[in-house]
């Protein structure tokens, strides 16, 4: 059962609460985030990396807010995006990279790959590869807390494309009328795919799809992490307290393509430059530091840290074992006793 | 007790309710209105509404809820009120539920069951007339399994529920009126993935599930030859086991399938066997099956689609005395 933190002396979950324990905690798994999504790109460039990516550089705020405001009891659906989520919150930095190269000391043991990841430990589902498919999903887990009267709520966190697949019309208007303790969180990036918001999308503010449900929203800065924090374990709370699910929608920028073939040629001049200017970990940093709590550090010296430590897990992952012919065997039906 | 197979299935799925709280139930109209086709009758009074719900007419939501429901710690039995309903949401089952165990490392299980209602025989239309277990078959991870009766339908239900894996259940519509004997208890709860030989008899074997069990028993009772049938019962897994023990017996296998004959599910039981049981065939294997055409509307229609119990006689009688493939009924057509 998910209603308690299987198992509180998991790695994973540690590696939760020290991101919950400082701001500086929270910085630096921002920065670890941007430097994991830079050297996959790497990695996928001397075809380490099999099939495709979809990395996350610049939306780093979101799931280190969502991590931050969140217990690692509470279950979270995401997408084929989610590397950034899944060290969030939590996932071993060894685990999500081996998982990405196919290693048996991934996640999953090196069968699924960039888009399957997952962790009981801190109750990520695995990650779905299919657009909106997370959506339901969550709303099950939302129902099995309901059922089982616990206070433990379900988060979706899925792109501004998922909004319309059916799915998330159906997930937001089944988590409304149950009225169950599932938040539904937007990452809004401007794109699905390839194609810009405007192409596709009825709507320009995401968040204006909860009317049609008659749900609670929110909108918030993406590129904020306190904000995303803020938001987050207001609609939490909210929700643990039956107060009903929320669509949050958070403003936020990938700087990367969807994927690795795309290179975002589609992006109107100007644009990326004028989202790096408010870099989520720059602008945490700067605030951090006018506060006093950089610990003494600098940006370059945390980035600089986190590399080093990177360049650890990187060497001893390449190093691990891959997964093996018979592992595929494993797992595909699910004992009975 | 004589049940017809809708009360045999809601008093299997409240034996399992009873025993295990951690199993729900839901689909559209099985609360307040019992079912359309009353195979949750009393659930909601007996369970009350946290367990027994109501959903909208929602199928990729409510089944993805079930997913979620399952992986969480719940044991949920979903009902799709027509198989075809199963396409908005075929996401859910076949690339999702049955694949969140592989894709966990073997750390969640989707304890799940989806029923349906399948087949033709009620003049329904070509919409909701399929059996479309064509669509599930070969997905890594899912189990399929048929009922052909009251009977089979109790053990079904419950060993379904029971299983740590997700199990799509179908359920022939025209049978839900339909009485059998059925002892209720754990007696009758039967592992998934295994056949029932249904009559004995030593020159054929007839494969067959669901609605053709009673049409290949009728074909059989009115045949000058003596034909073993098997019900299948599960057709993903299937019972291998029994099926090639029965025609290294026979020496002879007919597939008797409700669906369309291409890509029938029979084509799997008819390779394998040719392939396996070579040696024993005194003759090729028949598919005896619909025609690729939709499900036509009318009763008389219908009826000509389907294969009767007079055309199965008719098939393998020829098969028996020629030892070729007789042409289908429809060859003048098609």
């Amino acid at each position: 059962m998910s209603d308690a933190t299987k198992n509180p002396s998991s790695p994973s979950v540690q590696r939760r609460l020290e991101l919950q324990a400082t701001p500086l905690g929270r910085l630096e798994r921002m920065i670890e985030i941007r430097l994991f999504e830079d050297r996959i790109v790497e990695l996928f460039a001397d075809g380490l990396v099999p099939g495709t990516t979809h990395t996350m550089q610049g939306q780093e705020a979101v799931p280190v807010g969502v991590a931050a405001a969140t217990r690692p009891s509470d279950v979270v659906c995401c997408t084929y995006r989610g590397h950034g989520v899944a060290l969030a919150l939590g996932v071993q930095t060894e685990a999500v990279l081996g998982e990405i190269l196919g290693r048996q000391i991934g996640c999953m043991g090196g069968l699924g790959g960039s888009m399957h990841l997952s962790d009981p430990d801190v109750n990520l589902l695995p990650t779905f590869a299919i657009v909106g498919a997370g959506i339901p999903v969550a709303i099950g887990a939302a129902l099995t807390f309901a059922t089982t009267k616990s206070d433990n709520v379900a988060l979706s966190v899925f792109g501004d494309g998922a909004t319309n697949i059916g799915a998330f019309h159906e997930g937001l208007n089944l988590a409304k009328v149950w009225n169950l303790p599932a938040i539904f969180i937007c990452e809004n990036n401007l794109y699905g795919e390839y194609s810009p918001l405007a192409t596709t999308t009825a709507v320009s503010d995401i968040a204006d799809r909860a009317l049609s449900f008659g749900m609670n929203s929110e909108t918030v800065d993406g590129q904020d992490v306190d904000a995303v924090e803020a938001t987050i374990a207001r609609v939490v709370e909210r929700a643990r307290n039956g107060g009903g699910p929320t669509l949050v929608e958070a403003k936020t920028y990938r700087y990367s393509g969807h994927s690795r073939s795309d290179q975002g040629l589609y992006r109107p001049e100007g644009e990326l430059e004028a989202w790096k200017s408010r870099d989520p970990i720059e602008l945490f940093a700067k605030k951090l530091d006018a506060n006093g709590d950089l610990g003494g550090h600098t940006l370059d010296e945390l980035r600089a840290q986190q590399r080093e430590r990177f360049d650890d897990v990187q060497r001893r992952v390449l190093e691990s074992p891959s997964a093996t012919v018979s592992d595929m065997f494993t797992h595909v039906l699910a004992p009975n006793h | 007790m004589r049940l017809r197979m809708n009360q045999a299935i809601t008093m299997a799925i409240a034996d399992e309710m009873e025993l295990d709280s951690r199993v729900v139930v839901f689909g559209e109209d099985v609360a307040v209105a019992d079912g359309v086709f009353k195979t949750s009758e009393g659930l909601l009074a007996k369970f009350g509404p946290d367990r027994v719900r109501d959903t909208p007419i929602s199928e990729m939501g409510f089944l993805g809820m079930a997913v979620g429901a399952a992986m969480t710690g719940l044991r949920p039995v979903a009902e799709i009120m027509f198989i075809e309903f199963l396409g908005v949401a075929l996401d859910q089952v076949v690339t999702e539920a049955a694949l969140m165990h592989y894709l966990s490392g073997g750390r969640y299980q989707v304890p799940l069951v989806v029923r349906a209602s399948v087949g033709s025989g009620l003049g329904f239309g070509c919409q909701h007339s399929q059996t479309l277990e064509r669509w599930l078959l070969g997905t890594p991870g899912l189990t399929v399994a048929v009922a052909s009766g009251a009977r089979s339908a109790y053990g079904l239900t419950r060993a379904a529920i029971r299983e740590n894996n997700p199990v799509v259940l179908l359920e022939p519509r025209t049978l839900y009126g339909e009485r059998e004997n059925v002892e209720p208890g754990e007696g009758s709860v039967f592992a998934l993935g295994t056949a029932e030989v249904v009559r004995e008899g030593t020159d054929v074997t007839l494969v067959t599930l669901g609605q053709t069990v009673r049409v290949a028993l009728a074909a059989a009772d009115a045949a000058p030859w003596s034909a073993e049938v098997i019900d299948l019962r599960t057709i993903m897994p299937w019972d291998k086991e029994r099926v090639l023990e029965s025609v290294q017996k026979t020496g002879h296998l007919v597939v008797v399938e409700e669906n369309q004959y291409t890509g029938g599910w029979g084509t799997d039981i008819a390779a394998h066997v040719a392939g396996e049981a070579f040696g024993s065939l005194k003759g090729p294997v028949l598919r005896v099956t619909a025609p690729d055409v939709p499900v036509p509307y009318g009763l008389e229609l219908e009826q000509h689609f389907l294969p009767s119990a007079a055309y199965v006689t008719n098939q393998v009688s020829e098969l028996l005395s020629t030892k070729k493939i007789p042409a289908p009924w429809w060859k003048e057509f098609a």
